[in-house]
């Protein structure tokens, strides 16, 4: 591959460099605080993208790795990507230049501070995704928190306070205790480094007991962070009281650190207690999407409808990965990517209606496709690639899931199937009480349609959508081999032979192509 | 022997220099002019500094002085360099704040010199008595500051109950040093701890005795079961003069702790290990849910600061040389931190200590962003935010009492869980601070004044400081790690 000493250093800070160049502007400049933020993320989205140059899609091992030493002996700044955190990066240096642009107008007080926010959640979470030391990841995980707080407390809406220290407190209590985990693992290992880690736990595993505590301990931190059922709650007020652009890095990228914990640690470091537990996390995740359709099904608020839907998307992610087979854990990194895009899309019209209105009240709305057919036309594709409709990307992610589900157990297959139907009638009925009739409010009547900045965004996301939903094997391809690293440590190899075709596809292919083959047949056959 | 100990006097000089310069303010006190009293600070200020460099000498040649009474090792050297730096930025806070009250006196400097002198004798004791002698210089000399403002009664009223009290807490820890004499014949913290390995078993003697110390320590830690007069002392203090004393004694005590309970009884830590862990326990919870309930800063710190002692005595309860190292390591960050938060809550009192309750910070995001962002950056390292020194502290000190599980067994790894659930009920009230400060509405009636420049500076060390140790570590941890090597654990 080619050689990039220093790629994943400079994507990790320059955000945060960036935030240096933001300090010296006068803080009422309010023109040149957002130019430069905007032209900073983009510089890093354009710097991220020279990842996918040098990434070697048959390799397992991380790539772009640096490794210095940090603090004594036993901690080191170690990053490095491989197939599953590669595009999580990429997730979030492209969702960062849309939250500043759908921030553009929307915020008027301290605008300094909520750029100087954003920015540093960036650094924090690539810092998270591109971690390969322990000690590094934690100071990464707790650090998206703060700006995180700030965004929801001081830009967020009626009932910001309450739901800021609610998501703080919820998430550093997971926290906490994993970080005494952390400690027992150097204590047992001698390292905090991820790869040493794997050696030394491969070699000579874990008593039961204590590997059940750890694999616990990190699992509740992941757990909050998703958010499995029941540990949800912090979510729907965090959501809804954050300003959109929180909403957005909150439901697009923020949860994702959660279940690439669950993949990164959790399950490849304590595989036979992810595979003794794994029936209780199929159980929550099952609960967690039908649980989240239902409740999101009845909100009368609309942001809050949105947060919930992540509850019902999240709990597929999940069990995509305790299905512990390639195809689904696939699917499941797929469909954090797509729920990036699509719940993201959704916050931003959701976000966009609010700028004119400011309410979220489903009841004030009605009718908006007359006022506003150009908005309402995207709400309606985001909607649609949300609930899973081919060819758009959701439908890939959910239905690798199923499929890759359904091998190993029938039953929570047919449970999360019913969710996907949920998400219909939810997100359709809310598509028709906001946009379908007559124009129920008389003052909606003269709302304005898209800006040029709104359709920039909204074009973008629906490119997007549309894109990660025909050219899925661009994606999965280079996720394979890191997947099926992962996959051989939680089934050995002598038991992990079942899923050896893929019975839709009718193909007697071996695995990994015919999962390719999979993505990349069924949108040209929705397509049609 | 005259020579001798006449060369044994660089290795107390830190002490020498302290106590010269208080005394030199004292004598040019009556000469100086009110207007002139201020540079009477700055003259302290550079004696401590002077001091700190005596430090660096003394660590050159290290050693045992005057008879073996002071042993100027690498231990003593760290504690000396907290002590002096936390005094000295003490000090630099005190400046303006005195003009500010009215109270601007030569004595004030001077008291503050011996009472860091007395709190470096302790660190560096290797006898009892001395040890005895500079916990009289520190304890004597903060009675006189926590009453310093004369004319407000809660600091009249502090002053009395730290008194009253503080005098108790010392007899104890006498009794506890005649006990130790009886028992083992000897006061020197090395020889006890040879007379009780040479013992068939500990007699009975000696630990009442290390009981009796332990009271008279734990009530100069303000730890549980004797932390009860703290919130009131601090709160009722000149804020300067709190930070001073939130920060420096305790780390000189714990050094005297850290030599008699690892060094004289190191034989006998699974005596002392329930008593540490039961009081670690009692002051974490104390410590965070009585901060909880308080609305005014300056004693919400207090409690704090009886949370954070809690977290050193889980590195405590290590009882091994790890555990030496956390609670130094923690022992800088948390001075650092404190005296930062302090020193703060010491400008935004204005003037006459008016404004000190939470909501007295409302908005105070917009109106100060530097200062606020100073706070906040002390509050969220006491909560122990990763990349601030306090994160790393608990790192250390949870890591010490983790890899101590071969000694004490699962009894400790319950500690360091307590301790963690401890952390987030801290990090409700550190939070609340900084909802104040950014998400509520501004109050009206507040005018901001500019920070003072030497007030600045002091608070610009502390930040500077607070980060240095949260992101690049390794060298101070080291330095405890070696400090930790030189204390002649059994």
């Amino acid at each position: 591959m080619v050689q990039q000493p220093v790629l994943l250093t400079v994507i990790t800070f320059l955000p945060l460099l960036s935030v240096a160049a933001l300090l010296l502007l006068r803080s009422d400049d309010h023109v040149w605080i957002r130019r430069i933020a905007l032209a900073a993320s983009l510089a890093e989205f354009a710097v991220s993208l020279l990842l996918l140059r040098g990434f070697d899609s048959s390799n397992a091992a991380y790539q772009c790795t640096e490794y210095h030493h940090w603090i004594g002996e036993a901690i080191h700044y170690h990053l490095g990507v491989d197939g599953i955190s590669l595009f999580l990066v990429l997730l979030t240096t492209f969702l960062t230049p849309i939250a500043i642009l759908c921030s553009w107008e929307s915020i008027h007080e301290n605008v300094k501070g909520f750029f100087i926010s954003l920015l540093l959640i960036e650094t924090a979470m690539i810092g998270v995704f591109v971690s390969l030391d322990l000690f590094l990841f934690f100071v990464f995980w707790e650090l998206t928190l703060i700006p995180m707080y700030f965004m929801i407390g001081m830009w967020g809406h009626e009932h910001r306070i309450y739901a800021a220290v609610k998501f703080i407190l919820y998430t550093m209590f997971g926290s906490i205790l994993m970080l005494v985990a952390i400690l027992w693992l150097y204590g047992l290992t001698g390292t905090f480094d991820l790869l040493d880690i794997q050696q030394s736990l491969r070699s000579g595993s874990l008593p039961h007991l204590t590997e059940l505590l750890l694999f616990g301990a990190f699992f509740l931190a992941f757990a909050i962070k998703v958010p499995l059922f029941p540990l949800h709650t912090w979510l729907p007020d965090a959501h809804t009281e954050a300003p959109t652009a929180g909403s957005v890095i909150l439901a697009g990228v923020m949860l994702k650190l959660g279940t690439y914990g669950i993949l990164r640690f959790c399950v490849p470091l304590f595989p036979d207690a992810a595979r003794q537990m794994a029936p209780l996390i199929g159980a929550l995740a099952i609960i967690g999407i039908v649980y989240g359709a239902l409740v999101a099904t009845v909100q009368t608020d609309l942001k809050r409808l949105v947060a919930y839907t992540s509850v019902s998307h999240l709990g597929f992610v999940v069990l995509g990965i305790f299905a512990f087979n390639s195809t689904a854990v696939q699917g499941a990194i797929y469909q954090m990517l797509n729920h990036g895009v699509s719940t993201g899309a959704l916050f931003l019209a959701v976000g966009m209606l609010y700028d004119r209105r400011h309410t979220h009240d489903i009841k004030q709305f009605g009718g908006l496709a007359t006022p506003m057919p150009i908005l309402m036309s995207f709400f309606l594709f985001i909607a649609l690639s949300s609930l899973a409709l081919p060819p758009l990307n959701g439908f890939i992610g959910e239905f690798m899931i199923l499929i890759g589900t359904y091998l190993g157990h029938h039953a929570w297959a047919s449970w999360a199937a019913s969710g996907a139907v949920l998400s219909a009638i939810y997100l359709l009925w809310a598509y028709q009480r906001v946009a379908l009739g007559e124009v129920t409010v008389e003052k909606n009547r003269s709302l304005p349609d898209a800006s040029t900045r709104e359709r920039i965004i909204l074009v973008t996301m629906a490119l997007v959508i549309l894109f990660m939903g025909v050219a899925s094997p661009l994606f999965t391809r280079r996720m394979e081999a890191s997947v099926d690293n992962v996959i051989q440590r939680v089934n050995p190899p002598e038991n992990a032979s079942h899923p050896a075709t893929i019975p839709c596809m009718g193909a007697p292919a071996a695995v990994k192509t015919a999962d390719a083959n999979a993505a990349a047949a069924i949108p040209a056959g929705g397509g049609q | 022997m005259a020579t001798g100990q006449l060369l044994n006097l660089h290795r107390v000089a830190p002490e020498f220099h302290l106590c010269i310069t208080g005394i030199l303010v004292m004598i040019l006190d009556p000469f100086v002019g009110a207007a002139r009293k201020r540079w009477l600070g700055w003259l302290a200020f550079a004696g401590a500094l002077f001091a700190l460099l005596a430090v660096h000498r003394a660590y050159d040649s290290q050693g045992m002085a005057y008879d073996s009474l002071i042993s100027t090792d690498v231990f003593s050297v760290f504690l000396h360099v907290i002590v002096i730096v936390a005094a000295a930025l003490a000090i630099l806070g005190s400046i303006d704040y005195l003009d500010k009250e009215g109270i601007q006196r030569g004595e004030y400097y001077a008291l503050a010199l011996f009472a860091a002198a007395g709190m470096g004798i302790l660190a560096g004791a290797n006898e009892l008595v001395t040890a005895f002698i500079g916990l009289e210089m520190s304890s004597i000399s903060s009675y006189v500051l926590v009453g310093f403002r004369k004319r407000a009664a809660a600091s009249n009223e502090a002053s009395m109950k730290y008194f009253l009290l503080g005098s108790f807490a010392t007899a104890f820890f006498l009794y506890g040093i005649a006990m130790v004499y009886g028992a083992t014949g000897t006061t020197y913290i090395d020889k006890v701890q040879a007379a009780l390995q040479a013992a068939p078993s500990i007699p009975a003697l000696a630990i009442i005795g290390l009981g009796l110390m332990f009271v008279g320590l734990g009530f100069k830690v303000v730890i549980a079961p004797f932390q009860v007069y703290g919130p009131d002392v601090y709160e009722g203090a000149p804020t300067p003069v709190t930070t001073l004393l939130a920060s420096a004694p305790k780390a000189a005590t714990f050094a005297l702790m850290l030599r008699v309970f690892y060094v004289s009884y190191g034989s006998a830590s699974e005596f002392w290990f329930w008593a540490i862990w039961i009081s670690a326990v009692l002051t974490m919870f104390i410590g965070n849910l009585a901060a909880l309930v308080q609305t005014n800063v300056k004693r919400m710190l207090a409690y704090s600061s009886i949370a954070h002692a809690g977290y050193i005595l889980v590195a405590f309860a290590a009882s091994t040389s790890l555990g030496v190292a956390a609670v130094l390591f923690y022992l800088g960050a948390y001075v650092l931190m404190k005296v930062g938060a302090f020193l703060v809550v010491t400008h935004l009192g204005q003037q006459g200590e008016k404004r000190l309750d939470v909501a007295d910070y409302a908005g105070l995001g917009m109106k100060q962003p530097v200062l606020s962002v100073a706070l906040s950056l002390f509050l969220l390292s006491l909560l122990g935010l990763p990349a601030t020194a306090g994160f790393l502290g608990k790192f250390f000190a949870f890591e010490a009492a983790l890899d101590a599980h071969s000694i004490h067994g699962v009894a400790i790894i319950w500690l360091v869980v307590i301790a963690a659930i401890n952390s987030v009920i801290g990090a409700y009230y550190y939070l609340r601070v900084i909802v104040s400060m950014y998400f509520a509405e501004p109050s009206k009636d507040y005018v901001p004044t500019s920070v003072a420049p030497a007030l600045s500076v002091a608070i610009f060390v502390a930040v500077a400081g607070t980060l240095y140790l949260g992101i690049l570590p390794g060298a101070v941890y080291d330095f405890a790690k070696a400090a930790a090597d030189s204390l002649p654990l059994h």
